[in-house]
């Protein structure tokens, strides 16, 4: 694994200079600091600071509303990524079909990874616009439902699941057409002499085979839902109407920027911190066999 | 058949720009006509001329593309040159090195909010090129990446350069750099969106209309009291300009997309 070639008492150094300096000036050290504000009481106008050991976790899981922002973020990140793997999954398996003009499908569905979230739920919202967007038109017709998310939280979540789910659809993709061609072709064509259908060599063959690639994108879009969409909720709901789509980043953000409370803020980033640090295991776990047979 | 199913799933991934892009071209009327007007009217280049003065598109989108190119190109050369001292050289600190910029995979933006922003305020670094870009620079993929690559070039190569009379930086830049554009072409493309798309960070650390990045900039132009206007057609005009410069380097670049995205989520 090691190879030593080179010797010099400083280059090395010189050479890993620019990444270390990144990396403790705006990895590290604000991730201590955070550590720290998380066991203090700062005043909001940060001139006074005093130690409260574990007070500010307490206060935390003793409120309603910090329980509220972590069962909206379990809801808004388990329904995006249920939608974005199952939706890619399935259109990977109709792109990697012997047809004809597959590439020019494969590009039409990979693109929406070029677009932001917060662009993407700008579009969407004016698709979910009560007045004027063509979505509650055409609910309209069906139900007299009012489609409103300006008063309906669950029509808000369900905005901003939709517009997240979509711009996950085509780096899923990309894993999923990658795996699906990995699958030697000589096994399909055995269980399709043995008389297995294309939906019974999906289910039985190419599915098992790709499980893994699917656990490890559940586990990434799990991680890019929980902490990347700070932008396409505050470009559409600011986390309302009332708190009903206030995921745990944003509120993070809030009561630290808005509400000016360092210390709660401090303890909802280690809480974030913890979290980050599981998944990222799990996902470790599962690109490793993602690896090996690929 | 499967034809008829890949054209209804394209449908669904293409109907909501397809939808932006007919609003863009249409006026206010057409825009709130119900029932919906479906397809392109003919008033594209005035929405676009009014978005463009109206919401400064040419500044944001500069900055954006400033964005969007230092943070890839920045990421690719502190990543490639600090892969290269782990993979060829032995040094005190080399594997606490790795370990550090492993760690960085468990800490995102969103997981230090406040106390980053600190430190860019100390630095001086509020509403500064430096402050958008360099702090989102640290890469562990792109220095695993890099790492994974020099490890499979053979050792014999670095060797025969050695003999060769070729100092570490000289093989750095005669043999590795040109065996290495494949890697850099397919992670420019994936970093460039990544610091295109950033909503979180221009968002905290700018605060004047000049330094605005499009991503951010476009949120102002939606109405939020109900007696403003609803100018949706621009709003879409302005989506439309804010997402085509990625999606452009995707299609354009699509066989190095896919190859980084796989490539760099190891």
């Amino acid at each position: 694994m090691q190879r030593t070639v080179f010797r010099s008492r400083w280059l090395p150094y010189l050479l890993v200079f620019p990444q270390m300096a990144v990396t403790v000036l705006f990895f590290f050290w604000p991730a201590l600091k955070s550590l720290q504000l998380s066991v203090y009481r700062v005043n909001p106008f940060g001139d006074s600071t005093r130690f409260i050991g574990l007070e500010n976790f307490a206060k935390l899981l003793g409120d309603p509303d910090y329980y509220r922002s972590v069962v909206n973020s379990l809801v808004f990140a388990g329904s995006v990524t249920v939608l974005a793997v199952a939706g890619s999954l399935l259109m990977a398996a109709l792109a990697t079909q012997k047809i004809r003009g597959l590439s020019a499908y494969r590009t039409l569905l990979l693109w929406p990874y070029g677009i932001a979230p917060a662009v993407s739920g700008i579009i969407f919202l004016f698709i979910f616009h009560p007045t004027y967007g063509v979505l509650p038109y055409f609910l309209s017709f069906i139900t007299a439902y009012e489609f409103n998310w300006l008063l309906k939280g669950w029509v808000a979540m369900a905005l901003v699941v939709t517009a997240t789910a979509w711009t996950h659809l085509g780096y899923n993709i990309a894993f999923f057409v990658a795996g699906l061609l990995a699958i030697p072709g000589a096994v399909l064509e055995a269980a399709d002499v043995d008389g297995a259908g294309p939906l019974r060599r999906f289910t039985k063959i190419a599915f098992p085979l790709v499980s893994p690639i699917t656990f490890y994108l559940v586990v990434l879009n799990m991680v890019f839902a929980f902490f990347e969409s700070f932008g396409v909720i505050d470009a559409v709901t600011k986390g309302g109407p009332g708190d009903a789509t206030m995921i745990m980043v944003y509120k993070a953000y809030k009561d630290g920027f808005i509400g000016l409370n360092a210390g709660s803020s401090g303890a909802q980033s280690v809480i974030l911190m913890a979290l980050v640090i599981g998944l990222t295991m799990l996902q470790f776990k599962y690109a490793e066999k993602k690896v090996t047979y690929r | 058949m499967v034809h008829a199913l890949l054209i209804a799933c394209i449908a669904v991934v293409v109907f909501p720009l397809y939808y932006a892009f007919v609003i863009s071209t249409q006026d206010i009327q057409e825009v709130v006509q119900r029932p919906p007007r479906l397809y392109p009217s003919s008033h594209l280049l005035e929405n676009y001329a009014e978005a463009w003065r109206k919401a400064h598109m040419g500044r944001m989108l500069f900055n954006s593309f400033v964005m969007g190119v230092t943070v890839a190109v920045g990421k690719i050369v502190i990543s490639m040159l600090s892969a290269f001292a782990i993979v060829y050289f032995d040094f005190r600190g080399r594997m606490f090195c790795f370990w550090m910029i492993f760690l960085t995979l468990m800490l995102p933006v969103p997981v230090r909010i406040m106390s980053t922003y600190e430190v860019v305020g100390t630095l001086g670094w509020i509403n500064t090129y430096q402050g958008l870009t360099i702090p989102l620079m640290a890469s562990a993929t792109a220095t695993f990446l890099f790492r994974q690559f020099y490890m499979t070039i053979p050792n014999e190569l670095a060797e025969a350069a050695q003999l060769d009379g070729a100092g570490p930086m000289r093989f750095l830049f005669q043999f590795l750099l040109p065996l290495s554009w494949a890697n850099i072409a397919a992670l420019f493309v994936v970093l460039f969106i990544f610091g295109w798309n950033q909503y979180f960070w221009p968002i905290l650390i700018t605060n004047t209309e000049a330094m605005r990045t499009v991503v951010i900039g476009l949120e102002e132009l939606i109405p939020r009291s109900g007696t403003e206007l609803p100018t949706w057609n621009l709003i879409m005009a302005g989506a439309i300009m804010a997402l085509l410069p990625p999606v452009a380097v995707i299609l354009f670049m699509q066989r190095w997309f896919v190859k980084g995205l796989v490539e760099s989520e190891k």
